[in-house]
């Protein structure tokens, strides 16, 4: 068999710090087991409380969409695919005629609707369907009423969560421009469950930080104003695209681990404090008391999980920083941990964290990939919903991926949920008697 | 463009899944980006199969575009036959690969690969998943069977054997297939009939050469095995049966079909003691099920089934019955001539959704979607076909065909209706709290009517196939907000001819509520008052 596996030096690209530990890493290209990034949209139409998401593709985007959360629950959701159909495969000009009129049809029976998104999907990408020409004409016709923007949530292009890094990045020249003499500004960004935002903004507020935007707002008027004021903190370790694209007006993204587990959460706060010259003495009392809950939920876990093995297979980009916290605070060995895209720079006080013995793989050929896990043998494999059973069946437990995206993780107050999304399928394999 | 929030098939490529993941040694090499794979979690997840489907994706990306795609899906046809060394290997396109027009079968043949290739040509912009796999189906039997495998002479031609069939159609994330191919093979047995091969599941390539071998054909499924049946039909001169065995009826004219192409007695197969239906039915405690109201939607078979039986078998009222597989539409508005009903051939749930209000059913038969709507509008309703959900793979045995099957569709459709003794003591005490609107049916907290525990149950029971409950309740909740402005819309009730509504059983009131709106409109009456409640009850009295 044709060995495709090679190492390549550490990005040394502008910005990243110093190559540290975890050099070589392991670059997969074959079959990738992941959802590709229109699945985004499952948890940001839910964030986004008057947005809309089209996507402009085929049935196999609709049945993803509807596959992956677990639909058929409501009649209205809001979301929906512009299913592509023979006809309008025939001639382009027909096809801004069809997705025109799909628009103006969804839009009068939603009048409730303020941001629309136009989602690019494989097959509009590959008859290049220009969505950015129609979210223009669009939004022309719908001014004052509704923004339409568009962004590309392929499979050809988009892993899974850079579906949001995208959205997101199609949100940012939509932003307001901060005033030239504006005080400094955070702004958090990442699609974060309400409850979990709100925490963050009562420890900024607390620390001191008076000004603070989060990307995405929950409705379309709430859009934050970026400019050379913007210090920007990222909540989420998969949005290198939006990142740029707010530096490239002018903000400047604080340099910070992700905010999981009682260490994670009170570095981030602690970067954010430190950018804004928030006193530490301060800060360390404003972060001290989530600090010890955070500490004191995850004791409770300790005991199981502390030396346990575990392998991540590639799906949200959360694996480095997951990895890091299981293994700095709950004494977790990661045997590998498998990422669909390794953003050094982004990941960076994460990756540093990581025990030297941990194999860092990037990419995927799923078929290896379980070769791989099968010699280990791992105590726990993190991996998708089409692996889980597979996995399972062979006497190997395993976590979800996907209920580390959907679920409140982020955090001190959610510390000790995290903790019991990986210590419970261990309880539960030691429980049974089947 | 059509514009869908919720589609009841998939693409055609994955009808293939279903059909290659139901067989033993056949692998699909599937020319697909990245995100293709999802269809991966409805085998492992909804149907809970210990093993991936036995499918590779070819996984192009952007780059890959208009340089060396097809080299990618040379290599990974190599790399999947040295890897799960298949009997037969299934090549074709999901739809984006369709468009970039690799012609995987003209690269599969290329290559020579040391086993059989069957290409499929699916098309992904005008063909769904029922097709798919009915085509797929067909295209493995059409290579695969051996043109020299003929039945050999029976016993009256001196050759010593029973009668041998093959069962075609079930296939994997089948609705309850599992279940239905032991009861039929249960019959055959007792008819004395041998099985050749059920296909496609679990059947082997060899098995499929070997499908000549067969006196005749059992089609369980014409969505998946009437393509190949009525090929075999033509080609090897195998009769095929037309008749599903889902019901006491159509399980008896079933047995008389397969026994007459045996040329064996039915009397054995007829004469099963478990089929206890028809006293059931008989049964007086089953007065109150007479005319009640009954929509069917499903696909064409088991829709065009439970309609037969629900007039047939337990004496209810067909209001509305329909299809979302145009291929056998046929079939529904034959069957909806009888029952004096318009058909409904739709994709689109939310026009199911309508016509269920429209229609006012007392039940509603219907598929995991058309659950949802009946449980938003408050009426009872059981589950009859595909698109599966994890519910519909029940641990225990649970058919839908032969006599035990129709065991299982009598308790399934009885129980989530109020039950005839229950349905006079919430007339009687409908005043006392035990029985008030937001206690429901005592015996189904998840068919009460009261929207407040409706909401409240979603959450217990209502898990969604692949386990994301959160995303799923806050749009149920988007959704009640509409009913809700809906309701606030109707405001001609007068105080005296509302609270008389309240002293209607909950459990009709929202019909009652529609249909004395619906009268006076049709009246043209400003208001409506007690006057018009009692005018409406008697125009609708039956």
């Amino acid at each position: 068999m044709k060995r495709d596996t090679f190492s390549l030096p550490a990005d040394t690209g502008c910005g990243a710090p110093p190559a540290g530990k975890h050099t070589d890493v392991l670059r997969e290209r074959g079959q990738r087991e992941v959802f590709c990034g229109l699945t985004g949209i499952v948890w940001l139409h839910r964030k986004m409380q008057d947005a809309f998401f089209l996507v402009v593709g085929s049935r196999t985007c609709a049945h993803l969409l509807q596959s992956a959360a677990g639909v058929m629950i409501f009649a209205e959701p809001r979301f929906a695919t512009a299913i592509i159909e023979e006809r309008d495969l025939a001639g382009m000009a027909d096809c801004h005629e069809e997705l025109d009129r799909v628009v103006d049809r969804l839009l009068a029976r939603r009048p409730e609707i303020k941001q629309l998104f136009l989602v690019g999907s494989c097959p509009s990408e590959v008859i290049k369907l220009d969505l950015g020409k129609a979210a223009e004409r669009l939004g022309a016709k719908h001014a004052g009423q509704v923004r339409i923007l568009n962004y590309s949530g392929s499979g050809i292009e988009t892993t899974f969560t850079e579906g949001e890094d995208a959205c997101l990045a199609s949100l940012v020249p939509a932003m307001p421009k901060s005033a030239p003499d504006a005080a400094p500004e955070l702004l958090m960004v990442g699609s974060l469950p309400d409850i979990v935002e709100d925490q963050f903004l009562r420890l900024f507020a607390q620390l001191g930080i008076e000004h603070v935007g989060v990307l995405p707002a929950r409705t379309a008027d709430g859009l934050p104003a970026v400019g050379p004021n913007t210090r920007v903190l990222l909540a989420q370790p998969f949005l290198g695209e939006t990142a740029t694209a707010l530096e490239g007006r002018g903000a400047q993204r604080i340099d910070a681990p992700f905010p999981f587990g009682a260490e994670g959460t009170t570095a981030w706060l602690k970067a954010a404090a430190a950018a804004f010259g928030i006193d530490e003495m301060h800060a360390n009392a404003v972060i001290a008391p989530g600090r010890e809950r955070a500490k004191r939920a995850l004791e409770h876990h300790r005991e199981n999980l502390a030396g346990k093995r575990i392998t991540f297979l590639p799906d949200s980009q959360l694996e480095v920083p997951l990895a890091r916290f299981l293994a700095t605070e709950l004494g977790m060995e990661p045997v590998e941990v498998g990422t669909p895209y390794l953003n050094r720079k982004l990941v960076a006080r994460d990756l540093d964290q990581l025990p030297e013995s941990t194999r860092i793989s990037e990419g995927q050929d799923v078929d290896k990939q379980l070769d791989r896990v099968r010699a280990d043998r791992p105590d726990l494999t993190v991996c998708g919903l089409g692996l889980a059973n597979p996995l399972e069946a062979e006497g190997l437990s395993t976590k979800w991926a996907i209920e580390l995206v959907f679920s409140p993780i982020h955090g001190f107050e959610q510390a000790g949920d995290l903790a019991e999304l990986f210590a419970r399928p261990l309880r539960r394999r030691d429980v049974l008697q089947v | 463009m059509q514009l869908s929030v919720w589609t009841y098939e998939g693409p055609p490529h994955v009808g293939a899944m279903r059909v290659a993941t139901a067989m033993r040694g056949v692998h699909y090499l599937l020319h697909a980006p990245q995100g293709d794979t999802y269809a991966d979690l409805l085998f492992t997840m909804i149907e809970r199969r210990g093993c991936r489907p036995p499918v590779t994706y070819t996984t192009f990306q952007a780059r890959d575009l208009g340089k060396d795609t097809a080299d990618l899906f040379q290599r990974a046809a190599r790399d999947a036959y040295t890897r799960f060394d298949p009997q037969v290997m299934l090549v074709g396109s999901s739809c984006t690969a369709e468009l970039i027009q690799d012609d995987p079968a003209g690269m599969a043949e290329a290559m020579r690969l040391p086993c059989p290739v069957v290409p499929l040509e699916l098309p992904s912009y005008s063909r769904k998943e029922n097709w798919g796999a009915g085509e797929t189906f067909y295209q493995i039997v059409r290579h695969l069977a051996d043109r020299d495998v003929r039945p050999a002479p029976r016993a009256e031609e001196g050759g010593g054997r029973v009668p041998l069939v093959n069962i075609l159609g079930p296939a994997a994330l089948g609705f309850r297939h599992r279940d239905d191919v032991r009861e039929v093979r249960g019959i055959l047995d007792s008819l004395g009939i041998d099985v050749n091969c059920v296909a496609p599941l679990g059947a082997s390539p060899a098995e499929i050469a070997r499908i000549g071998a067969a006196d005749f054909n059992i089609v369980l499924y014409p969505e998946i095995g009437d393509s190949a049946a009525r090929w075999l039909e033509r080609e090897f001169k195998q009769p095929r049966t037309t008749t599903v065995p889902i019901g006491v009826g159509a399980t008896r004219d079933f047995i008389a079909e397969v026994a007459a192409l045996a040329g064996v007695d039915p009397e054995p197969a007829l004469a099963d003691g478990e089929s206890r239906v028809p006293w059931w039915s008989r049964s007086v405690d089953s007065t109150y099920l007479t005319g009640k109201r009954v929509f069917v939607f499903g696909d064409a078979t088991h829709a065009v089934a439970a309609a037969r039986v629900a007039h047939e078998e337990l004496g209810f009222e067909v209001v509305g019955l329909g299809c979302y597989n145009r291929e056998f539409a046929r079939e529904v508005r034959d069957a909806a001539k009888l029952y004096g009903v318009e058909p409904l051939i739709t994709d689109d749930h939310l026009e199911v959704e309508d016509a269920i209000a429209a229609a006012s059913p007392e039940l509603v038969l219907g598929t995991q979607m058309e659950r949802h709507i009946a449980k938003r509008q408050g009426v009872p309703c059981a589950v009859i076909s595909a698109p599966v959900h994890v519910q519909d793979f029940p641990a225990r045995h649970s058919p839908q065909m032969g006599f035990e099957g129709a065991n299982v569709l009598f308790d399934t459709w009885v129980h989530p209706l109020v039950m005839g003794l229950e349905e006079h003591l919430l007339t009687m005490f409908r005043e006392d709290f035990e029985f008030s609107d937001d206690a429901g049916a005592s015996h189904l907290a998840a068919h009460s009517p009261s929207r407040r525990a409706d909401h409240g149950s979603l959450l217990v029971t209502d898990v969604p196939a692949s386990g994301l409950q959160a995303a799923a309740t806050t749009r149920e909740e988007d959704r009640a907000s509409e009913y809700i402005r809906g309701d606030a819309e109707i405001s001609a009730w007068t105080a005296e001819a509302e609270a008389e509504l309240k002293k209607i059983p909950f459990f009709v009131r929202g019909k009652a509520k529609r249909n004395t709106e619906s009268f006076a409109a049709e009246q043209g009456r400003a208001a409506i008052d007690l006057e018009t409640l009692y005018d409406a009850k008697a125009h609708y009295a039956r």
